[in-house]
């Protein structure tokens, strides 16, 4: 589906931001990218969506070889805030990425309708964004995404700036949506708890200059449930195996 | 029956609000009236007539035309209609020029690097300055007034669309590559309402430039315009006639703006709801 090869990248000759970076997504996966803040992994999401040119290294999605922004790719953003457009409505928002697509406006409503079933917010459609509360808006920026259609749904701490209860529905909501809809997803985050309860697996970047530190099978049942499995033995060994490895580096420096 | 008299009890504070929000709208204004026209009949200065006399004047000037005019006398179209098509088509001119120039140089930094020193030259020139230029250029008709009226209204649009231009959220953009969502619509789905904002603000600083540019242009070798008819009233004494002109621009100026405000509260009422939302949150 998503192959990432010895991706490295550098703002700037002395600013390498991310080094020697390969790994793998299958079709239908959840992937969760987790690193300490700053380790560059916006910077890998971007250059996943074709938004910015790595300085080296090669992506391929679907077989090609990622050079601008690939078709069937939709990007959710953290600041749902800034991503939805303020001057239409939902329907309006999630109906503009569906102009550009060779489908009949019957389709489109179709698709508009049920996005919005998907995230439950059904009836929403009329309202501007800034009417709606933050977990709601990033309802629609995922209901945006889900009738785009996408083969591959790139997240970018997509839930950071939502409160403890918005963030579990939403976390739930996305796996109920993979069940669904069938899409790979990408989802960078910097909360262990949200990789490992969400993925199949968890690739850990290292301090930037970011390199992989490792990728854990993260192999819990799924449905997943948000008390239950949090509470298994093999959550909490896998989220304080990762915890471990993402601090480790951070301690040392401590000690210097 | 209890509904009744809650009904009633609401109704009461609510028409009372309603006066006294009118009261504090209005009552400054009238209140100044009334001192103007007490002050001017106990001063009885020939060079400040009572507001009075001046609406008596004005309609007789404006208002005394035949009822298949609606009333307007020959004065209107030989004056005010002209100065507001003047200022009008400046006015426009300025936003045709300004607002298209404007994206094209905000959506390219070294366009806008390399232009910035000139336009902040150019617009640094006060626009009555230009006024024997053009005439040379242009000659006295409505031409050159209508040309300085839009070279001084276009400052404040191109810049401001500029600046707004420049300013979109960087995550809308790249929202919108990302959904391949083509260039050409970017532009007109994305930059300009992000723009918009700006771009109105831009318009109305506009458009109360455009009633004093409209005012200068035709003090200068003019043989028509509200300007012109206020300067001819001082040289010949008609201080009522001056008088009048200046309380119809005035009062263009303010319709102006009311009915500009009421044009930017439709199209950019979604500005003003996201700005109130995020304000109070």
């Amino acid at each position: 589906m998503l192959s990432v090869e010895r991706l490295h990248h550098a703002y700037a000759p002395e600013q390498l931001v991310a080094a020697n970076i390969t790994f793998d997504v299958k079709p239908g996966e959840i992937v969760s990218i987790v690193g300490p803040s700053g380790c560059g992994k916006t910077t890998l999401l971007k250059a996943l969506a074709g938004l910015l040119k790595p300085t080296g290294g090669t992506i391929r999605f679907q077989g090609k070889v990622v050079q601008g922004i690939p078709d069937g790719l939709a990007i959710v953003f953290q600041e749902y805030g800034r991503s939805l457009l303020p001057w239409t409505t939902v329907n309006g928002n999630i109906e503009l990425p569906l102009r550009y697509q060779p489908i009949t406006s019957a389709e489109c409503r179709r698709r508009i309708v049920e996005s919005l079933k998907a995230v439950n917010l059904t009836g929403c459609g009329e309202l501007y964004p800034w009417q709606l509360s933050g977990g709601m808006q990033q309802r629609v920026a995922i209901a945006r995404a889900l009738a785009y259609q996408p083969k591959l749904l790139l997240m970018d701490e997509p839930f950071a700036s939502l409160d403890a209860q918005t963030r579990a529905d939403l976390e739930d909501l996305v796996a109920a949506v993979r069940d669904q809809f069938g899409i790979t997803i990408v989802l960078v985050t910097h909360d262990i708890d949200e990789s490992v309860y969400l993925s199949d697996r968890v690739i850990v970047l290292s301090h930037s200059p970011s390199s992989i530190l490792a990728q854990v099978n993260v192999g819990l049942p799924r449905p997943r449930d948000q008390i239950q499995t949090k509470a298994t033995q093999q959550f909490v060994e896998k989220r304080s195996e990762i915890a471990q490895m993402i601090r480790r580096p951070v301690g040392r420096e401590a000690h210097r | 029956m209890s509904t009744e008299g809650i009904g009633i009890d609401r109704w009461h504070p609510h028409a009372f609000n309603a006066i006294q929000s009118l009261a504090v709208r209005y009552g400054l204004g009238i209140a100044l009236i009334i001192v103007w026209e007490y002050a001017a009949r106990k001063a009885g200065s020939i060079f400040f007539p009572p507001p009075s006399e001046i609406l008596h004047r004005a309609v007789t000037l404006w208002l005394s035309g035949p009822p298949s005019r609606l009333f307007l006398s020959g004065s209107v179209f030989q004056d005010v209609i002209p100065s507001l098509l003047r200022l009008l088509g400046g006015w426009a001119l300025a936003v045709l020029v300004g607002v298209p120039f404007g994206i094209l140089i905000g959506r390219s930094r070294s366009l806008s690097d390399f232009l910035n020193p000139a336009l902040q030259f150019l617009r640094a020139i006060p626009g009555p300055a230009l006024i024997p230029v053009f005439i040379i250029l242009l000659g006295t008709e409505s031409t050159m007034r209508v040309t300085l009226i839009a070279f001084g209204c276009v400052w404040p649009i191109l810049l401001n669309t500029i600046e707004g231009t420049r300013t979109v959220d960087p995550v809308q953009l790249d929202t919108v590559k990302a959904f391949r969502i083509p260039r050409h619509a970017r532009l007109w789905r994305i930059v300009l309402p992000a723009a918009m904002p700006k771009i109105f603000a831009g318009m109305r600083v506009s458009l109360s430039l455009a009633v004093i540019l409209m005012v200068v242009s035709e003090l200068a070798a003019s043989t028509s315009g509200i300007g012109y008819r206020i300067q001819n009233a001082q040289i010949m004494f008609l201080l009522t006639d001056m008088w009048c002109g200046i309380v119809l621009l005035a009062l263009i100026g303010y319709t102006l703006n009311w009915l500009f405000l009421k044009f930017e509260k439709r199209v950019l009422g979604w500005h003003r709801g996201a700005r109130g939302r995020t304000a109070t949150s």
